[in-house]
């Protein structure tokens, strides 16, 4: 194995896609991702790429899509309310079936919200990144070695069913360092050739055509229920989630990202204390991974769904559950960061029986504090 | 010199931004992941760092680390006044504190934590290592809590010292050496 090197997120990121072949990179700061373009624009000219701090963020994704219709392997990064500002294009890329890697170091919302750590744009990346009927597939990394490990997946993904792939990360993810063997280089030679890219012919073969316009309705139906076909065998073949202590779990926490890491401890805390906690961490969020939580329902007596935000995966594991066990849900909005004693309170409640959501809970759970 | 360093071991650094905090912290953590440790680091980048404070968590553990946010340090670094007050409390009782009594003053003790106070600036300045108090306090640490070796600590300094300063290196390796051996100051004793 690569030797181990201590980096940030946020750098991990940058330099696993440029390993991975990533030789475009457009983007506009925002905090808390900033060291990623930053990393990019130092890198970037040394491995014959291009670097472009864009206008705006609405430019710098316009400027992914021309990148990825010829054919290259380009990414862009950004934090909430930039990614917000990208919905456009990427509905443009979505209908284009162009893919590209799209990363969201998330921040508090909505608005401007604020700049510390937050899983609120859940909602965002897997129901609606931009108008239309379509999906990003979504990856959740939670630990510094997954922001590097998951990006040349993020890109092999998108090439094999043509779509944009989302890493969505946080601001703690993006900012914190641990150890980090990074992958072996990718031959970009030894891709696969994309015989759709518009990268010029010379004559050679029939024109290649990007677009994502149909005015004739039975044309548009055809290519959204083709791609629709595409997005079931994404949901069938590309769920991933790591399951913890879930064997005998009676008490199952779903979390993912920064929120995993915390839930993680808890769950172990839990164990200490004789009760039987288990943790899954769905690592794709859209595919959300209901096979997972499927195998697991069987034995499980509750589920507690715990996110950087006020609610919005637990509706996923609502869904996966099906109403055959109880949902509860806790959690805190951007920069507030729970304890894993906050977390082993809420799976205590759970243990005894308790179903928790949200507003009547928290203040208990928090003695009334605020 | 403690025996053995209970693990895990988290760690608070905490002062203006400019001294050097985020430096220490990533000394400390290149110097845990040396050693074969798990580690993270996670440091303060919201409106505090805008509004000249900086800090910075650092977590050491045989064990995969959850939070890398410390909430309730068994170590704690403070190089100014509001950074010692804002964090003191939340240090766990037997914990160690660390303080550079020059930026901080020697005397607001808690009566639960192993208590060391250095005038780390002082003697940093006096000592031809100008802007290298956060290393002494790092060598204090070392010190104080065994957590690694002078050795690791030399490499981890080559490591997270910029090439282009291959200076600052044995200047560094300097500073942990000498932060390791300044006693406690007694200015405050009864």
């Amino acid at each position: 194995m690569a030797e181990k090197v201590l980096m940030k997120g946020n750098e991990a990121l940058a330099e696993a896609a440029l390993r991975a072949g990533c030789r475009y990179f457009f983007g506009y700061p925002i905090t808390p991702q900033t060291e990623l373009a930053a990393y990019m624009a130092k890198r970037m000219p040394k491995v014959g790429g291009i670097y472009l701090q864009a206008e705006s963020e609405v430019a710098a994704i316009n400027m992914v899509y021309g990148a990825s219709a010829a054919g290259a392997r380009v990414m862009t990064s950004s934090s909430s309310p930039g990614v917000s500002l990208k919905g456009e294009g990427i509905s443009y890329m979505i209908g284009a079936d162009l893919p590209a890697v799209i990363i969201n170091v998330q921040r508090g919302g909505p608005g401007l919200g604020g700049i510390q750590p937050s899983q609120a744009d859940y909602w965002m990346a897997t129901r609606a990144p931009g108008h239309g009927d379509g999906h990003v597939v979504v990856f959740a990394p939670s630990t510094v070695q997954e922001m590097s490990d998951l990006v040349a997946s993020a890109f092999d993904l998108g090439d094999k069913y043509r779509v944009p792939v989302m890493i969505l990360a946080d601001g703690m993810l993006g900012q914190m360092m641990e150890p980090v063997a990074l992958p072996e280089p990718t031959d970009v030679q030894s891709l696969p050739e994309k015989a759709w890219a518009t990268n010029g012919h010379g004559g050679k073969r029939p024109h290649n055509i990007v677009n994502s316009l149909y005015l004739v309705a039975q044309q548009l139906e055809d290519t959204v229920v083709e791609r629709s076909l595409r997005y079931s065998r994404i949901k069938e073949e590309e769920q991933i989630a790591e399951a913890y202590l879930t064997e005998d779990a009676e008490i199952v926490l779903v979390a993912y990202g920064a929120a995993a890491r915390i839930s993680r401890s808890a769950v172990a805390k839990a164990r200490e204390m004789g009760i039987k906690a288990g943790l899954i961490r769905p690592i794709t969020l859209w595919p959300f991974p209901v096979n997972t939580i499927d195998t697991i329902v069987p034995v499980a007596k509750a589920f507690l769904t715990v996110e950087l935000s006020m609610g919005q995966m637990v509706e996923d594991v609502r869904l996966a559950v099906n109403g055959r066990r109880p949902v509860s849900f806790f959690g805190h909005t951007g920069g507030i960061i729970p304890t894993p004693d906050e977390v082993l309170t809420a799976i205590q409640r759970v243990a005894s029986g308790e179903q928790l959501d949200l507003v009547p809970y928290q203040s208990k759970l928090t003695g009334g504090a605020r | 010199m403690v025996d053995h360093v209970k693990m895990p071991l988290n760690i608070m650094l905490a002062g203006f931004g400019g001294q050097g905090i985020l430096f220490a912290g990533k000394l400390i953590a290149y110097a845990g992941m040396i050693d074969g440790h798990e580690i993270s680091w996670l440091p303060s980048y919201g409106p505090e760092m805008r509004g000249g404070t900086a800090n910075c968590s650092v977590s050491i553990s045989d064990e995969a680390i959850g939070s890398p946010l410390v909430t309730e340090p068994d170590v704690f670094i403070a190089m100014n006044l509001p950074s010692y007050e804002r964090f003191i409390d939340t240090v766990r009782p037997g914990g160690v504190v660390i303080v550079d009594e020059t930026m901080v003053g020697a005397c607001t003790l808690r009566s639960d934590v192993d208590y060391h106070p250095i005038p780390a600036t002082e003697i940093a300045e006096n000592s031809g290592l100008k802007g290298l108090a956060n290393v002494l306090l790092v060598g204090k640490m070392l010190a104080v809590t065994g957590f690694s070796t002078e050795a690791t600590l030399s490499v981890a300094i080559e490591k997270s010292v910029s090439a282009k300063r291959l200076d600052l290196v044995e200047l560094n390796r300097k500073a942990i050496a000498l932060g390791a051996d300044i006693p406690d100051s007694d200015a405050c004793r009864a």
